[in-house]
């Protein structure tokens, strides 16, 4: 090891402290006993999580991002598969083309792709509402929904289903077997990516949510206004606990089912 | 319907939901806002259809919008080149790396799962006056009043990189992963120090990576309105922050899908001008 490489290592992880020590202070603050969202700690405490549940509008606020994100998931997974499924199974006139026309939503600036369906939806009489939220988060979802399970069906091989199919098995039969299962890792890849993103969004959301419907990063929005309290913090360490853990517990099932699929 | 006929339907049933669904809520919404920003808002409240420049006259022309666009523009060329001075090093050496480059990667990647508002407003507590950096000057007896680092344009361009940086370290950890690492030996047996082999030899072949996080730094960067928000000060508005305004505290629609269509135009000719030269392989390999 020379001292060139050393140096490389030493500014990697001067990054890795860059990226990670805001949030360690964020964990580290929502367990403060002090009724200041500040330093120095005055012990510690799990208060601010029991204030959090009882906070009536964050629970609201989180009602309505998990509703919200789960039917996002749903429907941008539905699009996202089939679409993916076309365009890693089917040799297509212009498929580059329509990979493009596909993933444009997150080409597009987010506050220009909001304001476009706001207007628009506005003028077909859907106000804001939580249609409206759904429509936006789906748009938006789908992309990153069919750019991942795409990367994961082309490890998929066709001569299974063939096989299936000369076994006598209908098409139909062929997809709910074979197909479906071998595909259930990207399928619930594609959908915790969708529901994470559309959790997180706050971009599009400000726009499009109706008065007095708040999400949970709307909510954290609203409540930096006043100053930063030990709840936010909290409620942050919340945040990051599902949407860090939710992935990893999604990769660590994706590998074993993937692993006992034998792919 | 011959079986051929059949088969070629099927990939465009599959794809038919999903490309209606592109085409009606952002292709479709794009070009009403298009008619939309000729349209104008009279002193009633009701937008009156029609083809008037008005709106076009004034985003175009005030010297408002274009200093804004102008300091948007900087904020996000600043942001995406310290994302590349600190990404690049980063993935360099998780691409290098004798150990577990797959949790090396992971582990940088997670802040990228954690929520942008959360990693936003984490800023506060460092850098606040009551936060962690004037905590320890305080106690250090370095500083005897707490002092307000917030609230400025590199407080901006901080959480901005900090919300960035993983972007450009995946685009360039593709990139360099993607290199045969005995061309560098290779130009070493030549005579080359190991500076000049990375210079001449990986450095250019890793450019397209930098180049994709770069686009994706930048587009992302110049489009945000929640940073400059939570991190800036009251003249460090950003061009979506404009936006953000006129639609939904002025209701001044037409007028704001004029300035909507200004940004996509500035930042969709680099989007253009990046497929035109590098095409948009090498950012779906990024985002993966």
């Amino acid at each position: 090891m020379n001292w060139g490489w050393q140096m490389i290592r030493g500014y990697a992880i001067l990054v890795y402290l860059f990226m990670f020590l805001p949030v360690a202070v964020v964990v580290l603050l929502s367990f403060n006993a002090s009724q200041f969202g500040s330093f120095p700690m005055t012990g510690l405490s799990l208060r601010w999580f029991v204030e959090l549940a009882q906070n009536d509008a964050i629970l609201r606020a989180f009602r309505t991002s998990v509703v919200l994100g789960l039917m996002t998931a749903a429907i941008s997974t539905t699009l996202g598969v089939l679409a993916s499924l076309a365009l890693v199974r089917y040799r297509l006139p212009g498929a580059n083309m329509i990979s493009t026309l596909l993933i444009a939503p997150i080409l597009v600036p987010e506050v220009v792709l909001a304001v476009a369906l706001l207007l628009f939806l506005n003028f077909l009489g859907v106000n804001k509402s939580f249609a409206l939220l759904l429509f936006g988060h789906v748009i938006f979802t789908l992309p990153f929904v069919i750019l991942v399970v795409q990367a994961r069906l082309v490890s998929i091989r066709r001569d299974v289903e063939e096989a299936a199919m000369s076994l006598g098995a209908s098409p139909l039969q062929t997809f709910f077997q074979v197909t479906l299962p071998l595909m259930m890792p990207a399928v619930l890849a594609g959908a915790l990516f969708a529901f994470t993103i559309s959790f997180d969004d706050i971009t599009g959301t400000l726009f499009w949510k109706p008065g007095g419907v708040e999400t949970v990063p709307t909510q954290i929005f609203a409540m930096l206004r006043n100053s930063i309290s030990p709840e936010i913090n909290a409620l942050g360490t919340v945040m990051i606990v599902m949407t860090v853990g939710l992935p990893l517990l999604g990769a660590a099932m994706a590998r074993s089912l993937s692993r006992k699929s034998g792919a | 319907m011959s079986v051929e006929a059949r088969e070629a339907r099927q990939p465009w049933i599959l794809l038919s939901p999903a490309l209606t669904a592109v085409g009606l809520l952002l292709f479709v919404p794009l070009m009403f806002i298009v008619v939309y920003s000729f349209w104008l808002r009279t002193a009633t409240g009701a937008d009156v259809a029609g083809f008037h420049l008005d709106n076009w006259a004034e985003a175009l022309t005030d010297a408002f919008y274009r200093d804004i666009l102008l300091n948007t523009l900087k904020i996000a060329a600043i942001t995406t080149a310290v994302c590349a001075l600190m990404g690049y090093p980063a993935a360099y050496f998780i691409a290098r790396s004798q150990g577990n480059k797959a949790l090396l990667l992971l582990l940088l990647m997670l802040p990228f799962w954690i929520s942008y508002i959360i990693r936003t407003m984490s800023w506060i507590n460092i850098l606040g006056v009551s936060g962690a950096l004037n905590g320890m000057l305080l106690w250090a007896g370095l500083i005897q009043e707490p002092i307000q680092m917030l609230y400025n344009e590199v407080t901006v361009i901080l959480g901005l990189v900090h919300f960035l940086l993983p972007f450009m370290v995946l685009n360039i950890f593709v990139s360099l992963d993607g290199i045969d690492t005995t061309l560098e030996d290779a130009a070493n047996s030549l005579g080359a120090t190991r500076w000049q082999a990375f210079v001449q030899v990986t450095l250019p072949l890793s450019l397209p990576g930098l180049a994709a996080g770069g686009l994706l730094c930048f587009v992302l960067g110049a489009g945000t309105y929640i940073t400059p928000l939570v991190l800036g000060g009251p003249t460090d508005a950003m061009f979506a922050n404009l936006v953000f305004e006129a639609i939904i505290t002025q209701l001044n629609w037409p007028l704001g899908s004029a300035l909507s269509l200004m940004l996509l135009a500035v930042l969709g000719t680099l989007v253009v001008i990046y497929n035109r030269y590098l095409g948009m392989a090498q950012l779906m390999k990024g985002l993966g």
